[in-house]
């Protein structure tokens, strides 16, 4: 007990006494009014329980049940044996949401990478530099805006195949203009500030303003706006795994999941159901999350 | 050690051109405090701006310390002349501590012994070891504007540009940083540019003193004269009259809509 | 200058609810004002602006306004709900903020604003209205009220804007003025001329005017009597033209740091704040 009344002492100093107290401290002030907010620690939850059941997915899930058919338990409902039901190739829809949890997380992380560097690298550059870089970067961005996401990842499909590598590409490419735009926007209010002139002033290179300086103040607006997003991406992917463009079978993906259940629906419901809420329950859980990161950050600049 | 030779900033072309500062020109000893005045828009900031070499597009000459800059002035030449900003509250990074404000300079001019250098020149402006690791928003106006000056020192400069570096302060923290400047001046042996709308101030801490409107020097005095009221420019004096306080004979009333 | 009463505060006290405690930021303020120039002098966070605002009804929610009295006139401000207050505002009394900028809005003509406020305090015809519209844009020294009638507030400069604000603030006929910073934004020379037509206008109007500054020298040499607040309370009241004389050694402290010309000194002697001055 009072060793944690010392460790939240030391974290809430006022007076730090070095760089590392003084950003551990900045992050737990951060991190006490995200608590605050219940909703956005539900989606906390949610989002870690994703994360959690892809990590440890062989500890809660027999790997093998997951694609083994067991064609004489087809279309089995929920019971004690199998708490989700089977599917219509006999096999175990509980163990197949665990494992898909790892598909979707690939898909949220893989278009994470790529989306935020490519859209803070040209937005950062294209609203520090302004003039005829603003322009062009910014015209290439509204090519990309004007891309249907659907279509492109079917194009994508045809000329490279289907699968789940394909359809990251596919849904990267059309997710990263809107955050070249956020970064371009905070670039230009920034760019004139005094703090900016002042390290320009003491012979900061472009390179480094734009990176130590102009960058940090973005960070913020593009993770939550990455967050609020993740539930559109989550759906696309669903989407293309629906139209069998993501992840091939028998690899477990929700989207795939729904769409194999739909002849069935009427008589057995839950082949359907049962990815659709996961697929639900994971898109709120990343929306409640970016919303409580947008009140933190809100509280924070006002 | 600054001279200044038909400095001239203008913007747009043609009919809509649009002079900020217009043939300035002046020169400044070694060691001595120059203050520029006058009224927003006058000039006064474009023409610091210009010898801080935050204007590229300047015309005319600007030598500071015996060598003419260049339009894009080079590292070197970047730490003969730091500045303080006006508003302590926008010229510090929200999100870096005083220690990460303070370490970049020295890590790019790769000074070295970056932790000595930082805490002896928060010494300097009177801040303790408890402000190094704060963010600007733990600090008061006055630390605020204390720890602008240690960033412009940290580099070790010769010439101090002070852009109405009290102008946002409440007065009693005013009187400290005018204090810490003068006693700062006499340390370094620092030449000051000061600008300011506040003939006061100028006249506290600047001998001499160069008046503008319109973007032209139309007055060059000094603090004495200044004090004593002997000044030539019509401007320069409602100036001055203006500085006393309300007086009905000094508010004639002209409409400024034409 | 007239004796009659106009505002009388007493026991004045503004709380904001915060993480840890609340947060006094006015305590025990008691005046009286009758049609004078009162001036309100002090540094940022002595209260100076929240007491304006708080005879104005204008401290937001969670802010906490008590007094032990606050009358304006006939009416018990200390008792009167938001809509009682909008009834009051404009009409009785009034406020000019430091930017033009910010309080006039951006999309309809200056003149148009000035109409308005006159035809929502005495439901006037839009003739009648534009009528005392421009009347009051003459009062206020504009030479020419019909083009400026139509200019926007971006196309007015700062003097200007000051001066369309007054003429906005005075059409309704208030009794008491209340103006927090109202030239801090304007240059020297110009300050001057809006502080002399405000002044003309309360003085044949026999109004009463507060003039909130943090500007000691404006302050005493515009008003007739000056209270000068630290830390939420009030330390010192005494006439605007013995400031120089003042009592208290914040007071003292203050005007002992403010630069001089004429009178160069090495060091401006630092004000030393005493813990006391806030609790006395």
């Amino acid at each position: 007990m009072s060793a944690a009344l010392t460790w939240r002492g030391w974290l809430l100093d006022p007076a730090p006494v070095s760089r590392r107290q003084a950003r551990l401290g900045r992050w737990f002030r951060a991190w006490l009014a995200f608590q605050r907010n219940g909703l956005a620690m539900t989606g906390l939850c949610v989002v870690s329980a994703l994360v959690l059941t892809a990590l440890a997915a062989p500890l809660i899930a027999d790997p093998r049940a997951a694609i083994l058919q067991v064609l004489t338990e087809r279309l089995q409902p929920p019971s004690a044996s199998h708490w989700f039901g089977v599917d219509e190739l006999g096999r175990d829809i509980f163990a197949r949401i665990v494992f898909g949890a790892r598909t979707t997380l690939i898909i949220v992380a893989l278009v994470s990478a790529i989306v935020a560097p490519v859209g803070l690298a040209i937005g950062l550059t294209a609203g520090y530099f302004g003039h005829w870089i603003d322009a062009v970067l910014m015209r290439i961005t509204d090519i990309f805006l004007s891309f249907p996401r659907l279509v492109l990842a079917l194009a994508f499909a045809a000329a490279l195949g289907p699968g789940i590598e394909n359809a990251v590409i596919a849904i990267a490419l059309t997710t990263w203009p809107p955050y070249a735009r956020l970064a371009r926007a905070e670039a230009l209010t920034r760019r004139r500030a005094e703090f900016i002139e002042a390290a320009e002033l003491q012979g900061a290179s472009h390179l480094r303003i734009i990176l130590s300086q102009i960058m940090p103040l973005c960070l913020p607006s593009v993770i939550i706006r990455l967050t609020l997003d993740m539930a559109g991406i989550i759906l696309t992917a669903a989407g293309l795994g629906f139209l069998g463009l993501a992840a091939q079978p028998p690899a477990p993906e929700w989207g795939a999941m729904v769409s194999s259940g739909r002849q069935v629906l009427l008589g057995q419901w839950w082949v359907s159901t049962i990815p659709g809420i996961a697929i639900f329950v994971t898109s709120v859980g990343f929306n409640l999350l970016g919303d409580g990161l947008r009140d933190v950050a809100d509280s924070r600049s006002s | 050690m600054i001279v200044l030779e038909h400095v001239t900033v203008s913007y747009g072309t043609g009919t809509g051109r649009i002079f900020a500062a217009s043939d300035v020109s002046f020169r400044v000893e070694e060691g001595a405090a120059f203050g520029l005045v006058g009224e927003s828009g006058s000039g006064k900031s474009t023409v610091l701006r210009a010898i801080a070499g935050l204007i590229p597009h300047a015309q005319g000459r600007v030598i500071l310390g015996g060598r003419e800059m260049s339009t894009r002035r080079s590292t070197a030449e970047r730490k003969m002349a730091q500045m303080v900003f006006q508003d302590p509250y926008g010229s510090l990074h929200p999100n870096q501590t005083v220690d990460q404000t303070l370490s970049m300079p020295v890590a790019i001019h790769r000074l070295g012994d970056s932790d000595r250098r930082i805490s002896s020149v928060l010494r300097e402006v009177g801040l303790g070891r408890e402000h190094r690791y704060r963010y600007p928003h733990q600090l008061s106006g006055g630390q605020r504007q204390r720890v602008a000056i240690a960033r412009a020192l940290v580099l070790e400069p010769r010439i101090l540009l002070l852009d109405e570096p009290t102008s946002a302060l409440d007065v009693s923290v005013q009187a400290e940083i005018l204090n810490l400047l003068a006693r700062l001046r006499q340390l370094h042996g620092l030449t000051l540019l000061m600008v300011s709308h506040d003939l006061a101030v100028i006249a506290h801490l600047c001998e001499r003193i160069g008046v503008m409107s319109n973007g032209s020097l139309i007055e060059l005095t000094s603090a004495d004269a200044l004090a004593s009221g002997r000044v030539t420019h019509p401007y320069t004096r409602q100036l001055l009259r203006s500085n006393r306080g309300f007086d009905r004979s000094g508010a004639e009333i002209v409409d400024a809509a034409s | 200058m007239s004796t009659a009463l106009l505002l009388s505060v007493r026991n004045l006290r503004v709380t904001y609810p915060g993480d840890e405690g609340d947060l006094v930021a006015v305590r025990n303020v008691s005046f009286e004002l009758g049609r004078e120039r009162l001036g309100i002098v002090g540094e940022s966070g002595s209260g100076k602006s929240t007491t304006g605002r708080a005879i104005m009804g204008l401290v937001a929610a969670p802010g906490r306004v008590e007094a032990d009295e606050m009358r304006l006139g006939g009416t018990d401000l200390s008792s009167l709900d938001e809509s009682g207050f909008r009834r009051l505002r404009g009409k009785r009394v009034a406020m000019i903020l430091q930017d033009p900028k910010y309080s006039l809005d951006p999309v309809m003509s200056v003149g148009q604003q000035i109409a308005e406020t006159h035809r929502c305090h005495f439901r006037s015809t839009a003739n009648a209205a534009r009528a005392a519209a421009l009347e009051m844009l003459a009062a206020v020294h504009i030479r020419d009220p019909e083009r400026v009638y139509a200019l926007y507030p971006h196309q007015v400069s700062g003097g200007m804007g000051q001066r369309v604000m007054i003429a906005m603030m005075l059409i309704a006929g208030p009794d008491l003025l209340i103006a927090d910073e109202p030239t801090s934004a304007l240059d020297v020379t110009v300050q001057h001329q809006v502080l002399a037509i405000m002044d003309d206008l309360v003085r044949s109007r026999g109004m009463g005017l507060i003039l909130i500054s943090h500007n000691l020298h404006l302050v005493s040499s515009f008003c007739d009597r000056v209270l000068v607040m630290y830390a939420g309370r009030v330390v010192e009241t005494c006439a605007a033209g013995e400031l120089a004389k003042a009592t208290h050694p914040y007071t003292r402290g203050l005007l002992a740091s403010l630069p001089e010309l004429g009178r160069r000194r090495a060091e401006l002697p630092q004000l030393r704040r005493d813990p006391a001055w806030a609790e006395g």
